[in-house]
């Protein structure tokens, strides 16, 4: 709330694109079935070929499954995803969810996520049974806790260098607060 | 700091009182409006983390000066499970006394307190009224009420 830092830190165990060294990391905590975030979605995948190699994008599940039914089990597929097929079929996974989310009625049901799963490159067959699991559901409900412990009050949340990113996130104010980001590093300071 | 009593209308033809609740730890919620969308996000963020109150011990309870059939139909559009009260005859009499009445705007701030089996308040919160204050703040709260040494103070008060 007040001036929470994001805990955990990134580290191998997200779901980085883009230079895992860059100098700058932008953290977002979206809800697949949040329409915010499906309008967050363009922005910043503008913002992360505007910056190239000098950001690194992590996502973080923050489903509001009371609210949204299918998002827990979106979040769930894309995690199932990444660990059958990489990180290259995740973000394939995490783009085609965002891209089609309120396409229909249905564009979030298990039958179109593991469609999804499929144009991403993994065969779907493992997917209805892992839903059914929970495996996945326990990860995504730890990073559900770890973004309210760092302050997230709604989605998209975004964090830029472990710092909640406030007001508005269009293109141009989080390319200004991510710019900020930059200089604010000194010049000889450690990753 | 004793919290301040109160009793007041939770739906239709019901009435909820802070000295029903003691014993428990309660969480009040005030808020400026329903319908807003930023108060929707922060009765969201809390209606999710039931599981996690109940875990706690606290009631979450939301308040504004909206009536009891208007915070009834917005409870039902959007799933909340979380009670709200109706601060709203004489209006924003229970917000005045927690000092969270905004008079030029007729309705309440945006403002926490957790309030412990007691009845004390410990700990208070008043947000930028446009912005959800999310609810770390409350959960850090809740927890250090769970401390031993505040449980054994309150079994032996």
């Amino acid at each position: 709330m007040t001036d929470a830092r994001l805990t955990p830190p990134v580290s191998g165990l997200d779901h980085i694109s883009g230079d895992p060294a860059a100098p700058v990391t932008l953290v977002e905590y979206g809800d697949y079935e949040c329409p915010f975030c499906g309008r967050a979605h363009p922005i910043v995948k503008r913002i992360q070929e505007r910056f190239g190699s000098r950001l690194r994008f992590v996502f973080r599940n923050f489903p509001l499954a009371e609210i949204h039914p299918h998002a827990m089990h979106a979040a769930a597929a894309a995690e199932w995803v990444a660990q059958v097929g990489g990180e290259d079929a995740y973000w394939a996974m995490h783009d085609l969810i965002l891209e089609h989310q309120h396409d229909t009625r249905d564009s979030l049901s298990d039958a179109a996520l593991a469609r999804y799963a499929e144009a991403a490159g993994v065969n779907p067959e493992g997917l209805a049974e892992a839903l059914a699991s929970e495996t996945y559901a326990v990860g995504v409900r730890l990073s559900f806790m770890n973004g309210v412990r760092s302050g997230v009050n709604g989605t998209p949340t975004f964090f830029i260098n472990g710092e909640r990113h406030r007001g508005p996130w269009d293109e141009e104010t989080l390319a200004a607060a991510i710019e900020a980001a930059e200089r604010a590093i000194p010049a000889a300071a450690p990753a | 700091m004793k919290a301040p009593h109160f009793s007041l209308p939770v739906g239709p033809g019901e009435r909820l009182s802070l000295a029903e609740l003691r014993g428990r730890n309660v969480v009040l919620v005030f808020y400026p409006a329903d319908w807003s969308p930023v108060c929707g996000d922060q009765l969201a963020l809390y209606n999710e983390l039931r599981s996690e109150f109940d875990r706690l011990e606290a009631t979450v309870l939301g308040v504004s000066v909206d009536g009891a059939w208007c915070h009834a139909a917005y409870r039902e559009a959007r799933g909340f499970h979380i009670p709200l009260l109706s601060d709203f005859e004489p209006k924003g009499a229970v917000s005045r006394r927690y000092g969270v009445y905004r008079a030029q705007d007729g309705t309440s701030e945006r403002a926490l307190f957790v309030i412990d089996g007691e009845g004390d308040i410990r700990w208070s919160f008043v947000s930028p009224i446009d912005e959800n204050p999310g609810a770390n703040g409350i959960l850090e709260a809740l927890e250090r009420l769970q401390q031993p040494e505040a449980a054994l103070l309150r079994s032996a008060s």
